[in-house]
């Protein structure tokens, strides 16, 4: 029967030790250990949250450097495609130009051949009126070799010129 | 580790033999010592053997050596309506000596207490006794104990902020967010957890570490602290006092007119209320029993597997030696239990409490 009855005694010791126990410990034992866990834990949130933002904050980069890239490439593109077109272009038109020029240097060669040709012409023509002359000339010189085929031509000649 | 257990259960057994044979005759009366010699001689008791040991003592017996019983001896404060306030030390009480009128009654109602005789030897009053006795000195032990622990890990909390936990403080940490994560905030909810988790975490490492403390048997421990009614009776006040001090309106509402039951059970014979009030009154009380049965019984079987040595060895020494390493192996076993109960009454003592105060704090919905 005893095991089960309190003593009073004991009973007053044990209320007394236990509440100061109870209070030193919240005081300068729980009160800082759960403020500290508290804090700690609070730091790791912030500190899973600011990982998840600069991952986001990553994934936000490498998407704009990707477009970024890609708009280059297709700034490339179309440069090229430009380039591509006035290099042909350039080719054509020089083409062209030369083209014109060609036909312009034969145009002159062609004049001046005919030129040529014209002052080689001439130049036979005076060379064909000069020997004509001359043939002319030993032609009439036989023929005035008779007295009176001279006599005769020049009356003829007489007779063409007008005395006044 | 097996050195180990075996150089413990070695030492248990020197200790806790020597014990079994001193503790027969402490406290009883001159006139009475022939008897008992007869007794001893006759055989050994081991109900006297186990009452003895989980009981509370005014002094602290550590060995008997040669038949002299060495005890720490604590000090005894009395208080009588002739005598008023004496002081002295419970070494003058031994061997059944009186000392200044008082004596250690061994038999009657107060039996292992001290009363007040008259000149004849007479019984006159059981005085006011507020004496430091063994158990009063193991709570004062496991108290500075505690604090120390605890005031010296929250230490470190500030001195290593920011850093990983380390040491006794990684090994205490997960026990206090155990039992305010898994016991206070499951229990009580969010909204005023964090009002309780102080008490709770004190009780829980409280009971805790006097229910270790229990299953140690030399000096600082070996007292049966969280196995004697006083102490539990004590902690199921302190949570019976929190839980209706901190008791809300609504916890009141519902103890006096709960809702959603019909009227007349309320009028004109208030029989819910009534059961309701029982159930306040009970539910600290069987924290307090379940508390004290548990380790005093862990304690009596483990006491009552070495009784086992003396029993036989009083038959035939030989028997007694032969019995010896059963009754040791099973004292480990249960020692190994004891190791178990100590944390799972610890616990539930704790979640009870915080279910109780989970009561009286729901908020109105």
């Amino acid at each position: 029967m005893e095991l089960i009855k309190p003593d009073i005694g004991l009973l007053i010791w044990m209320l007394f030790s236990f509440g100061i126990v109870v209070y030193v410990l919240t005081k300068f034992a729980w009160k800082p250990i759960l403020g500290a866990i508290k804090n700690r834990e609070r730091s790791i949130q912030k500190s899973l949250e600011a990982a998840k933002n600069a991952k986001e904050e990553m994934a936000k980069i490498e998407f704009g450097n990707e477009r970024i890239t890609q708009l280059a490439k297709m700034e490339k593109e179309t440069l090229l495609k430009e380039a591509k077109e006035l290099k042909n272009k350039i080719i054509e038109e020089a083409k062209e130009a030369a083209k014109l020029e060609a036909k312009k240097i034969v145009e002159e060669a062609r004049k001046s051949v005919q030129h040529e040709k014209n002052l080689v012409v001439n130049e036979i023509k005076n060379q064909i009126a000069t020997l004509s002359i001359d043939i002319a000339e030993k032609i009439i010189k036989q023929n005035l070799a008779d007295e009176s085929k001279q006599k005769r031509l020049i009356d003829d000649l007489v007779k063409d010129i007008d005395l006044n | 580790m097996q050195k180990i257990l075996l150089y413990i259960s070695f030492v248990s057994f020197l200790f806790i033999s020597a014990q079994g044979t001193a503790i027969a005759s402490i406290g009883e009366p001159e006139s009475k010592e022939k008897h008992e010699e007869q007794e001893e001689k006759e055989g050994f008791n081991p109900g006297v053997f186990i009452f003895e040991h989980i009981q509370d003592g005014y002094g602290w017996h550590v060995f008997t050596f040669k038949g002299h019983h060495y005890s720490v001896p604590l000090p005894v404060i009395l208080y009588s309506k002739n005598q008023g306030l004496v002081v002295f030390w419970s070494s003058k009480l031994g061997h059944g000596h009186s000392y200044k009128n008082f004596k250690i009654a061994h038999d009657g109602s107060h039996k292992n207490k001290i009363i007040q005789i008259n000149s004849r030897g007479e019984f006159l009053e059981r005085p006011f006794d507020i004496s430091i006795t063994k158990n009063v000195v193991a709570i004062w032990f496991s108290s500075i104990l505690l604090i120390w622990i605890f005031v010296s890990v929250a230490k470190t909390y500030s001195r290593r902020e920011g850093l990983a936990p380390k040491g006794l403080q990684s090994l205490l940490e997960p026990l206090v967010l155990f039992i305010r994560d898994d016991i206070a905030k499951n229990s009580i909810g969010e909204h005023s957890y964090e009002k309780y988790t102080p008490f709770l975490l004190t009780i829980f490492f409280f009971i805790l570490l006097n229910n270790l403390l229990g299953l140690v048997p030399i000096l600082p421990g070996g007292a049966n602290v969280t196995g004697n009614i006083t102490v539990t009776m004590a902690l199921a006040l302190a949570t019976f006092i929190t839980t209706n001090v901190t008791g809300n309106k609504n916890y009141w509402k519902h103890l006096f007119n709960p809702p959603g039951v019909p009227w007349w059970l309320k009028l004109p014979v208030p029989l819910i209320p009534f059961i309701e009030l029982i159930g306040v009154i009970i539910k600290p009380f069987v924290l307090m029993i379940r508390l004290f049965a548990n380790i005093s019984a862990g304690h009596i079987i483990v006491l009552g597997f070495f009784s086992l040595i003396f029993i036989f060895g009083n038959m035939d020494p030989k028997l007694g030696y032969a019995v010896s390493p059963v009754s040791i192996a099973f004292t480990i076993f249960m020692t190994m239990l004891e190791l178990l109960v100590a944390f799972i009454q610890a616990y539930v003592f704790t979640i009870l409490s915080a279910i109780y105060f989970g009561m009286a704090s729901e908020p109105d919905h």
